[in-house]
């Protein structure tokens, strides 16, 4: 039986500190894999997942107020990247 | 003169800082997050804490709240405002002023009596200092590294828009030991140290003289009184 949860679409952003910036999260973690002997992980980085989900079905509208969301209160585009959006797993490009 | 200091939820340094601006000589009056009203207030403070328990990045939900559409308004116009520490983080989320905060890079909540150099005595918050001069002031915080990208940060110390710059110990690891900032205009200005903690001899940071002496964050609030009557 499917839940009740599977009919309901789920929107995802996802979120990455910029590539030049230290992290210094992913930096702690990868420090304690070292110490844990892991030392075929050679970095860690620690991003933010937003879920999203709407009554309705997800359209072009909604999208656009979703891209806008990402780039201006999910993320902080002086230290921050989107670097996905999807719905129900399917990436997809939203321009505005 | 009546200068406004507004309350967010999790704001903690509201009532500090109203005390300031009544010891530096001006009128404080309680703003609330949630209105879309100054109260015809001469200046802004944007007060330290937590808000919304810095869920999302530190000050980013407050910069927001209802009344920051005013805020940005009335900063837009020239009104003085000041951010101290959640408050800076608020006015860098509101793009009030240039760059951005991270997690200190030594991933600690700090708080120390910190030394700094006032780099710029023209804005609307600092020109009761003389240029150059070295203050301590108390620092708390956890999410406190400024950083900006390289074009930003040549172009704030091009244009004189560091305000406050870490010395002896930069205790954050923002970058180029900055410490406070302000838009191109000067009327709004950021710092992560706590002003409002350093305005009356004995409760405030120690000093060489004696222990909890130091005012050094007193000629921040009179500067704003200054900069009005100039007006």
């Amino acid at each position: 039986m499917k839940s009740l949860e599977y009919l309901v679409p789920k929107i995802v952003v996802e979120v990455m500190p910029k590539a030049e910036l230290l992290d210094p999260q992913g930096k702690a973690v990868a420090a304690s894999l070292n110490r844990l002997g892991k030392s075929e992980f050679t970095g860690v980085r620690i991003g933010k997942r937003f879920e999203l989900t709407v009554d309705g079905p997800v359209d072009d509208a909604i999208l656009s107020d979703v891209r806008t969301l990402a780039d201006e209160m999910f993320s902080n585009s002086v230290i921050e990247d989107v670097v996905e959006i999807t719905v129900d797993g399917v990436p997809v490009e939203v321009s505005l | 003169m009546r200068i406004g200091v507004i309350t967010f939820p999790g704001s903690l340094d509201d009532r500090d800082a109203q005390r300031a601006v009544r010891m530096a000589g001006a009128t404080p009056v309680a703003l609330w997050h949630g209105d879309h009203d100054l109260q015809g207030v001469d200046a802004i403070v944007l007060p330290g804490g937590f808000s919304y328990g810095d869920y999302l990045r530190a000050g980013a939900i407050a910069s927001h709240a209802p009344i920051m559409a005013e805020v940005i308004d009335a900063a837009n116009k020239g009104v003085p405002v000041l951010g101290i520490c959640n408050g800076f983080q608020m006015l860098a989320e509101a793009r009030l002023v240039p760059g951005a905060h991270t997690r200190n890079s030594h991933q600690q909540f700090i708080r120390r009596d910190q030394k700094m150099r006032v780099e710029n005595v023209d804005t609307a918050w600092t020109n009761e200092f003389a240029a150059g001069t070295e203050i301590i002031i108390p620092m708390k915080n956890a999410d406190g590294r400024y950083v900006a990208t390289d074009e930003t940060i040549a172009r704030v110390e091009g244009e004189g828009q560091v305000v406050f710059r870490y010395l002896d110990v930069n205790p954050n690891g923002s970058m180029n030991d900055i410490a406070g900032v302000s838009n191109e205009r000067g009327n709004v200005v950021g710092l992560m140290p706590h002003p409002e903690h350093a305005v009356e001899a004995g409760f405030g940071p120690d000093t060489e003289l004696a222990m909890a002496s130091g005012t050094d964050g007193l000629a921040i609030f009179t500067s704003a009184i200054r900069a009005l009557a100039a007006v």
